[in-house]
């Protein structure tokens, strides 16, 4: 049985494209669901792909968090579904409370599109078992609020409990606290990365073909899962 | 010390995406009795002496809003306001 | 104001009454209108100017002057329509007749793009469209246009940017394509001077805070740093679109009966600069709110308006379609009633409007962003509006599609305001038969002296240690200087096709995934060259793009271009102006493909003084197989493995023009290198074939800073270094300096992988292309070697190469500009600098400051009219013709 991985397009969603392609060079099946339908037409995990979510205009993810999508996902996602966000979609996991802290303007307070390498921090999620702990990996960055902010227990916290899933190598491109690319809630399903793994599964169009393990680790994960 | 409060406002006919976009997701979250939505900033400006409206209109005109789009204002708030007004 | 002085109109003739417009058809879903008031009713109702009203006015005095109307034009403007024209139908005139709509300078030189143009069996659409469209496969089709969005970028750097980028995007979906790229070539004033922070870093958020929104890859682009462009910055933009070639969309407004929709953002003041001067004269109250404002680009708004427009079209739910730049409704309604011979009917009071207040000469004049006029057919309007409603895009039937006269005459537009009748005119006369212009043309006097004072005679390096560091000086110079800084402000990633991007010499996209198909797209222009010989400078924009495209392994097909120039007005610029289009006209001819289309921009000049001629060339190819394509990088390779670099093409000295003088003389004069078409037609071939057939691990371009430039690219694209010797007849004094830094057309530099050299030298011999071995590449070396010259490590280049951009424009914190991901909150913030540069304008310098324009190019009947203007500005030319800013859109 070949996986059925849903891929969210908002309005203003733009990577939702790249992340089917992703999923379907992975070997699953895209499966495309609409901001404003609640259902998840049964897939087995889910993408929030990147993108300016409603022009991002007041923060960005935060007018998201509200689409009717949402609100199944959420309770979904508490009950173990594999759900990545990517960029945006990291964002939009922070805001509707799924993963802790928040994205902020970058830093340096430019957009930043650059290829960027991550080392791998926790190969224990859904999402990152196709890794080695420690393994390092090239991966296109793109945004303009990817810089990583939240309370310093936060931040231990995630720490301790192996949560900080990478963390950018050789230059930090938006000032992330302590580095962090990419983090998991405490169950490991679901994961939000500011870099974009499915821009890097190609070699004709992608720094490397790094970005795929994300991919195919969530389809291990489902043939490890419970039915 | 009181701190000087600089409100930066879009002029009213220049298109605001930002306030709109909040405008149009009200519904959403049941609230349909707003007309409209404006985005703006709030600079809070603290002076090593006294402070200074007309320096502060000076900075605000000249870094803080972009004249060929934006209105701004310059007021006077007492430090214990600027902090009521942030919790 | 001024007086008209014979007022008294009776044409019948050319006045024919306006036939009684029709019922609002029954899917029309907003507010049943009556018929227009009859003229027994001529009074000034409410304020409003009518047609009956004008009819019995004849004599009063109309601001037409202040609107950029000349008084024979005003007189036509009569003619045609039989009596004064009303405020509304004037302000339509104006915007349409203007320079960047009516194209009435330049209009006499473009028809050389129609009659030269080399046959082409892929031009599906050509000059005269939104945008050429040309056939790649049997299936598919790709459109690609170029524009400029010059002053507003002057005035408003972050917002003019992005409602730039806005423009010519929707441009591309007009045709039925999805837009899936973009470039964007930039000229500024010098990098250094303090203006030029504030314009460059709020145009380069303003593009990427745009087309990042937008989810466009950036491809590539220019940036160009010359004090010719202070107060004249030059922001062109490129889209590129792909759609199935049954998709092909058109403007006309057929079928009568019909139903016109305005879909997208609300109307309102937006960039209605130039018709200001209509306020309604009885208005007193509150004339603060009324100014018109600067356009505010909201790429959220676009990126559904593309989605449901896709939608549309694959639905086959629209008949016609034409996006609103500037001029607006009146463009669209003239353009799409023109194209069809149709008549039009229009509700004014139906359009969405963000103020309230908004006079009907308001509301066709606003250039308000992110909207689109559709003709449907009435059974389809419901499955139209709730594909716009699922997008969240608003959509409103705002007329409707009248048939022509009975005797066969096009039809009218009609368009009332609460009733009454504010606009009875035949659509075609403002789109065709506006004035047309012979300006007077004289080369300018300072050429001949320009032309003797040669840069080849100007001291150059002749020791090794002048020569390097000379080196180290060119690559940190701002033209020459690693890009990064700004592209890196750009996705070049979304959508997931892009298979090459800058610094590479050309972007190249997939479009079609099953089969690999792509195309490659290079921008250039050189407004040295150009200054010093507009027409063989023109043929160096098109060889170099040309060039840039065919170094990936793609075959150039077609050509779109802009033209930035000073004052028409000026016969030198005219000359100018005349030379440049000649030379790309004839250049295309000899190399065999079209010119697609393209925009004009005038009036890029403060005072006296112009930019340089600044033609900027697009050349689009295609390559049967992303895979096959050529990086401009040396590639890395272990064990001691490394490629043989061959020079391809003849050296000259060639100096005149170069980067070299500039940088080092700060000299401008002389002749640009020699351009022979029929030898870059022949290295183009060449490279195609050696790209498919693998020859080629690296090839690169030779251009701005010759050999030397390239070299260093090459080398530190991925970090791989190279050693090679000057031949011989470039090794005694200065001689090697010539070598590495003339600029001589028609070169290339390619790296060749073991094993291929043989067959390649052969294949250079066959085509006949000047090949010369001059070294190898050296990946464990980690560094660039001239033989008997110099060796400079990699780092050391990659420092001085690196440097220069962030150190003029990425400063402290305090002075960095900000792009916020949020478009508005970008113009916001996109906050002059420094501070003492912040300043608005002033009245002076507002009047004084040339506007540019920009359309379509005419012939094809396109006019895409954009406007975007300064605030309430009426510009006055220095010639002391008072003209409404031409705008852009």
């Amino acid at each position: 049985m070949t996986a059925r991985v849903g891929v969210v397009t908002f309005p203003g969603s733009l990577d939702d494209g790249d992340a089917a392609r992703a999923v379907r060079i992975a070997g699953a099946e895209p499966v495309r669901l609409w901001h404003g339908d609640p259902e998840l037409h049964g897939v087995d995990a889910v993408v929030l792909p990147g993108g300016f979510s409603y022009g991002d205009y007041l923060r960005c993810g935060a007018i998201a968090r509200f689409a009717p999508v949402m609100e199944t996902l959420v309770d979904a996602a508490r009950g173990g579904l594999p759900v990545l966000g990517i960029c945006n979609g990291f964002q939009i996991l922070c805001e509707a409370h799924l993963l802790p802290g928040a994205l902020t303007r970058n830093q340096h307070l430019h957009f930043r599109n650059r290829d960027q390498v991550l080392r791998i921090e926790s190969a224990g999620t859904a999402w990152t078992n196709a890794f080695q702990p420690g393994q390092e990996v090239l991966i296109p960055v793109k945004n303009g609020e990817g810089c990583y902010v939240a309370d310093t227990a936060t931040l231990d916290q995630l720490e301790a409990e192996g949560r900080v899933v990478a963390r950018y190598v050789g230059g930090n491109p938006n000032g992330s606290q302590r580095d962090i690319a990419a983090i998991t809630n405490a169950a490991g399903n679901v994961v939000g990365i500011m870099p974009h793994p499915e821009h890097a599964v190609e070699a004709l169009t992608g720094p490397s073909l790094d970005g795929l393990g994300f991919f195919t680790s969530v389809l291990k994960h489902l043939v490890g899962a419970p039915a | 010390m009181p701190r000087v409060v600089v409100d930066v406002m879009l002029k009213p006919e220049i298109l605001d995406p930002q306030g709109q976009a909040v405008a149009n997701a009200l519904p959403r979250l049941g609230v349909n009795d707003v007309a409209s939505v404006r985005i703006g900033r709030r600079i809070e400006i603290e002076f090593t002496g006294e402070p200074d409206l007309d320096r502060a209109r000076e900075i605000a005109d000249k870094l803080l809003a972009n004249p060929v789009i934006e209105d701004f204002t310059v007021r006077l708030v007492e430090a214990d306001e600027t902090a009521d007004a942030r919790s | 104001m001024t007086t008209h002085p014979d007022p008294v109109r009776d044409t019948p003739e050319a006045y024919s009454a306006p036939a009684q417009p029709g019922e609002p058809s029954p899917a029309q879903p907003v507010a049943p209108a009556t018929a227009p008031a009859q003229p027994a009713a001529a009074i000034w109702t409410d304020g409003v100017d009518t047609v009956p009203r004008a009819g019995g006015t004849p004599g009063e005095l109309q601001p037409y002057t202040e609107l950029g109307l000349r008084d024979d034009e005003y007189d036509r403007i009569r003619q045609i329509l039989g009596r004064r024209p009303t405020q509304s139908e004037l302000a339509m005139y104006s915007i349409m007749w203007s320079e960047h709509c009516s194209y009435k300078s330049s209009k006499v030189h473009l028809r050389q793009f129609g009659e030269k143009a080399p046959h082409s069996d892929r031009l599906l659409a050509g000059i005269g469209e939104n945008a050429g469209v040309v056939q790649v496969s049997d299936e598919l089709a790709v459109t690609f246009k170029v524009e400029s969005h010059n002053h507003p970028s002057f005035v408003e750097p972050y917002q003019g940017a992005a409602t730039g980028v806005g423009g010519i995007v929707r441009d591309i979906l007009a045709m039925g394509a999805r837009p899936v790229a973009v470039m964007d070539p930039l000229r500024f004033g010098a990098a250094d001077h303090p203006d030029t922070a504030r314009v460059l870093t709020g145009v380069v958020a303003g593009v990427g805070g745009y087309g990042n929104c937008l989810g466009l890859p950036n491809i590539g682009g220019e940036l160009v740093f010359d004090p010719s462009y202070q107060g004249n910055p030059l922001l062109n933009a490129l889209c590129l679109g792909v759609l199935p070639v049954d998709r092909l969309q058109n403007k006309a407004a057929a079928g009568p009966g019909n139903v016109v929709v305005l879909m997208g953002a609300k109307t309102g003041r937006d960039g209605i600069g130039g018709v200001s001067v209509l306020a309604s004269a009885t208005f007193d109250e509150g004339s603060e709110a009324r100014r018109p404002a600067v356009q505010v680009g909201d790429p959220f708004t676009e990126k559904l308006l593309i989605e449901a427009c896709l939608e549309l079209y694959d639905g086959q739910l629209v008949v016609g379609i034409q996006d609103l730049g500037g001029a607006g409704l009146t463009c669209a309604l003239t353009e799409t009633a023109a194209a069809a011979g149709t008549g039009m009917r229009v509700w004014l009071e139906r359009v969405p409007l963000r103020e309230p207040s908004m006079d009907p000469h308001e509301i066709l004049a606003s250039e308000s962003q992110e909207r689109m006029l559709l003709v449907v057919e009435p059974d389809k309007l419901d499955a139209v509006l709730k594909t716009c409603e699922k997008w969240g895009v608003l959509a409103t039937a705002i007329g409707e599609v009248t048939a022509p006269e009975p005797d066969g005459r096009p039809g009218r537009l009609l368009i009332t305001w609460q009733d009454h009748l504010v606009v009875d005119v035949p659509p075609g006369s403002l789109v065709d038969d506006g004035p047309v212009y012979a300006r007077p043309m004289r080369e300018p006097a300072d050429l001949i002296l320009l032309q003797a004072d040669r840069a080849e005679t100007l001291p150059r390096p002749a020791d090794p240690e002048a020569l390097r560091e000379t080196v180290l000086r060119m690559i940190a110079s701002p033209n020459l200087a690693d890009k990064t800084w700004v592209t890196e402000q750009y996705d070049r990633y979304v959508l997931g096709n892009t298979v090459l991007a800058q610094p590479e010499d050309g972007g190249v996209i997939r479009i079609d995934e099953r089969t690999g198909l792509g195309v490659a797209l290079s921008v250039d222009g050189n407004g040295r060259y150009a200054r010093l010989d507009p027409y063989h400078g023109t043929k160096l924009a098109l060889a170099e793009a040309y060039r840039n495209v065919a170094v990936t392994g793609a075959k150039p097909i077609a050509v779109t271009n802009c033209l930035n120039f000073g004052s028409p007005e000026d016969p030198g610029v005219m000359w100018q102006f005349a030379e440049a289009v000649r030379g790309l006209a004839d250049g295309c001819l000899e190399l065999g493909i079209p010119v697609t289309g393209g925009n004009v921009s005038f009036y890029n000049q403060t005072g006296a003084a112009a930019i340089h001629p600044t033609p900027v060339v697009g050349v689009l190819g295609v390559l049967d197989n992303v895979a096959d394509r050529v990086p401009m990088g040396f590639v890395p390779r272990a064990g001691g493995d490394h490629d043989q670099l061959y020079l391809l093409g003849e050296t000259n000295v060639e100096l005149s023009g170069s980067e070299w003088a500039w940088v080092t003389h700060e000299h401008l004069g002389g002749i640009p290198p020699q351009v022979d078409l029929g030898r870059e037609k022949a290295l183009a071939e060449l490279l195609a074939e050696a790209a498919r057939v693998g020859h080629l691990s690296s090839a690169h371009d030779l251009s701005d800073g010759g050999l030397a430039q390239s070299l260093v690219e090459s080398c530190l694209r991925r970090g791989v270094g190279a050693r090679i010797a000057v031949p011989e007849q470039f090794a005694e004094g200065s001689m090697p300096f010539v070598y590495l830094f003339s600029e001589s057309a028609t070169r290339a530099l390619v790296s060749v992988p073991r094993g291929h050299d043989k067959a390649f030298a052969a294949l250079c011999a066959e085509r006949g292309v000047p090949f010369e071995l001059i070294g190898v590449t050296d990946p464990a070396g980690g560094a660039l070697e001239v033989h008997g010259q110099f060796r400079i490590g990699l780092d050391e280049l990659r420092a001085a190469h690196t440097e220069t951009l962030p150190r003029l424009f990425g400063g402290s914190a305090a002075v960095e500009v900000p792009a916020p991901a949020a478009g508005v909150a970008g113009a916001v913030e996109g906050v002059p600098l420094p501070v003492a540069q912040a300043e608005p304008l002033d009245a002076a310098e507002v009047v004084s400051e040339p506007i540019a324009s920009s359309g379509p190019s005419p012939e094809t009947g396109a006019v895409e009219p954009i406007g975007s203007e300064q605030p309430g500005a009426v510009s006055e030319s220095d010639t002391g013709v008072t003209e409404p800013a031409p705008d852009e859109r």
